[in-house]
């Protein structure tokens, strides 16, 4: 909402033009048709490489292994730009969850074996952490890795695994030892997805996106080099992504949201009478979405200025992926209203406008966002245990 | 408690010895005797002026003040909330020396100078009854000899000013401002309490003499100015008055035992808290970076404003009904900090227009975006 200074307008423009000249029709396309929470990796990987070849594709990271060193505000302009501009939606797993865990745990062989492939793209990761018995209550989770000489021999399954179908390397967490409380006898695995054993199925969503999958574990023996930390120590390694925040931000995705739904709401009420009643409404919800967004926007703005100087808020990952991914499913909600009529169609999104009657392809992402976005909230911690967490917090500072 | 943003070491000391002094001075076993009568909030005010001498945080040095700005009524106002004593300085500082300062003339100098050293407190009279919260639907009418008749509606610590400021249409139809003594011929004034304890007047005006202020053309943008700015500290009083209620029912429901168990172990209840937290952190977040905004052009400035009221709105509500409903009857009584806090949040949720109102001017914010250029 505050103006720009110079110095923020020359990086804007520095990003607009490398956004100009990097992100082409066909990778803008595959952003605006990303209907899931992510775009598809065959679609997603050219533009990593480009960010890459850029020196931006690991912005928060620290600079000596490649991060930009960037303000608050010009991760924010970053962020904003790339999302207006439709670049495609990165997948997480390596960039945002398994590289701060290396940093923050990793010998420095792991460092250098596992962190330069992420940065320049060409490793694509997966996350086996839930299992079909092991959602919320993550600690209960039963894959086995036994010790056997230099190898861990792995037993089991992971579900839930975004992505699985084009990673070639996961993060696990595996048991590896049954006694003591639960949390205390998980380890945190890294490896190769082409080992021998490892089988994926995918997992067709209600949207009919291809995005999860189950992945079975059938003894398959990873080197003992796997491990991340020490052996039993995982479920202090995944704590440590929950309650460090590591700049993913919702807000320029939805602010992107925001002016793609202003747009469709015109042109869907073109030929509707000014006064129309369902018109008016909508524009109560854009405008009220918009003040959303706004508060969000400044929250985050705050919580990453305070990361940066070093101020790490307890809560604040929690707070913020609450508060996101509610937001991220209000507005599929007042998308879906927006898109009208059209919106109970289902095609492949290249299809909808390839015909001589053609259908409006907006109407189609908003009904698979919609659906897809159900997850919003179950996804790295169901908001219930997100409030949980928050509250434990709140009722053991004060 | 948080402040609302990064605070200079000025703001820092002003805010902790302003808390301080509230605590000893004002502490809530005595807020009640302050509100008694309009004139019990002395004691508050002659501290405000002499003991602490922040009066004139915000004003011109050359009228005595200590050079500051908004962010200073920020700061201070922040503090005021978590006392549940927002008025008369919300009213005569904000709105009243704010509009003084920007109707430049030797008798406003003089008038600003008596606001800081505390003799004098300004308050505007601007909305009318049937008006709701439009400043522009003006009946009150300025004659040509210079008196004044018409009505003003519910005008906050109306009862505590030694000037009203009274927006009235000349013959010409040009809203204007007049000035205006409490007690002046044709002054029918009721003092009436409201939902919070504090105190305002309806007054009704017939032929009642003035004294001129600058000549400054239609007032009405810089009414809406001084709305804004009044609205943006408003927000920072709430978030005050937000923390305290947060503090309070954190301490409550780890002490208060049902079915055998601090009723924190319940999930409802955290949630609830959790609820209450995210509530708060988005106003304080949006208060501060709405601050941020202010010098901007009117329509950017009142979307900012619109955007952030909405949002401390919602925060309000929750905040205030969440730390009722955990406390459970405690809540509805007037024994408990909670109930006064939640009063004023509910006032502060419908200031100036609440949600529905501040809504609106951001569909209109947005219409005027899409409109062809």
């Amino acid at each position: 909402m505050t103006t720009l200074t110079p110095a923020d307008t020359a990086f804007r423009d520095e990003v607009r033009q490398f956004l100009a000249t990097s992100l082409t029709p066909a990778m803008r396309l595959a952003g605006r048709r990303t209907a899931g929470i992510f775009t598809d990796a065959p679609d997603s990987r050219p533009w990593f490489r480009a960010l890459a070849a850029r020196g931006w594709s690991v912005p928060h990271w620290p600079v000596e292994w490649g991060g930009t060193g960037w303000t608050a505000r010009q991760h924010d302009i970053f962020a904003s730009e790339c999302a207006a501009a439709h670049a495609p939606a990165l997948a997480p797993q390596g960039v945002r969850m398994v590289a701060p865990v290396v940093l923050a745990y990793g010998t420095p062989e792991q460092k250098q074996r596992w962190l330069p492939a992420i940065r320049n793209g060409d490793d694509y990761w997966c996350q086996g952490y839930s299992e079909p018995g092991s959602g919320s209550d993550l600690a209960s989770l039963q894959c086995r890795a036994v010790r056997d000489g230099d190898h861990y021999v792995i037993n089991g399954t992971k579900i839930w695994t975004t992505h699985a179908q084009w990673a070639n390397r996961i993060f696990c967490l595996v048991r590896t030892s049954t006694t003591g409380k639960p949390q205390q006898g998980i380890s945190f695995l890294l490896f190769d997805m082409d080992l021998p054993g490892i089988t994926v199925r995918p997992i067709i969503s209600i949207s009919g996106d291809h995005e999860l999958n189950q992945v079975f574990f059938d003894d398959v023996r990873v080197p003992a080099s796997a491990l991340l930390g020490q052996e039993n120590q995982g479920w202090t390694i995944a704590k440590y992504l929950l309650v460090h925040e590591r700049g993913g931000t919702y807000t320029p995705a939805l602010r992107a949201r925001l002016l793609r739904m202003q747009a469709m709401a015109t042109a869907a009420f073109a030929s509707r009478p000014a006064d129309d009643a369902e018109r008016q409404a909508v524009a109560t919800g854009l405008a009220d979405a918009q003040c959303r967004v706004d508060a969000l926007h400044a929250l985050e703005q705050q919580v990453l200025a305070d990361r940066i100087r070093g101020v790490d808020h307890p809560v604040a990952p929690n707070v913020g992926k609450l508060l996101g991914t509610e937001l991220r499913q209000h507005l599929t909600e007042l998308a879906v209203t927006i898109a009208g009529p059209y919106a109970a169609a289902r095609l492949p999104a290249g299809e909808a406008g390839a015909h001589a009657l053609a259908l409006p392809e907006d109407a189609l992402w908003a009904m698979g966002t919609y659906l897809n976005d159900r997850a919003a909230s179950i996804y790295a911690g169901t908001n219930e245990v997100q409030r949980n967490l928050i509250a434990q917090h709140l009722l053991a500072a004060h | 408690m948080d402040p609302i943003f990064a605070l200079d070491d000025t703001q820092a000391l002003l805010q902790s010895s302003l808390q301080r002094w509230l605590q000893d001075n004002a502490p809530f076993e005595r807020r009640a005797a302050l509100l008694t009568t309009p004139g019990a909030v002395q004691p508050l005010w002659t501290g405000l002026a002499q003991q602490l001498g922040l009066l004139g945080a915000a004003l011109p040095e050359a009228v005595g003040g200590q050079g500051g700005s908004l962010a200073d009524h920020l700061v201070i106002l922040q503090a005021l909330g978590q006392s549940l004593l927002p008025e008369p300085y919300s009213a005569c500082l904000v709105t009243g020396a704010g509009l003084l300062q920007r109707l430049p003339s030797a008798a406003t100098q003089a008038l600003l100078a008596g606001v800081a050293d505390g003799a004098v407190r300004p308050v505007l009279a601007a909305l009318e009854p049937g008006a709701r919260h439009d400043l522009a639907q003006v009946a009150t009418t300025l004659h040509a000899d210079g008196t004044l008749s018409g009505r003003k509606a519910l005008v906050r610590a109306a009862p505590q000013a030694t000037h009203w400021l009274v927006s009235a249409r000349d013959a010409a139809g040009t809203l204007r401002l007049a000035q205006v003594r409490p007690g002046a011929p044709g002054v029918t004034q009721r003092d009436v309490r409201l939902a919070d304890g504090s105190w305002a007047a309806e007054l009704a005006f017939d032929r009642t003499p003035t004294e001129p202020l600058p000549d400054v053309g239609d007032v009405l943008p810089l009414l809406q100015q001084v709305a804004d700015e009044a609205l943006l500290a408003t927000g920072a009083e709430a978030v005050g008055v937000m923390q305290c209620l947060l503090r309070d029912t954190l301490d409550y429901v780890r002490q208060r035992k049902q079915f055998g168990v601090a009723i924190a172990s319940f999930q409802v209840t955290q949630h609830r808290l959790a609820d209450m937290h995210m509530a708060l952190l988005q106003a304080r977040a949006l208060v501060a970076a709405t601050l941020a905004a202010m010098d901007q052009p009117a329509a950017e400035r009142g979307r900012a404003v619109a955007t952030c009221q909405v949002q401390v709105a919602r925060s309000a509500r929750t905040v205030g009904q969440s730390a009722v409903q955990l406390h459970g009857g405690m809540g509805m009584t007037e024994e408990l900090a909670i109930g006064h806090g939640f009063q004023r949040l509910t006032l502060i949720e419908h200031h100036q227009g609440g949600l529905a109102v501040h809504l609106q001017r951001v569909v209109r914010w947005q219409a005027m975006q899409s409109a062809p250029v």
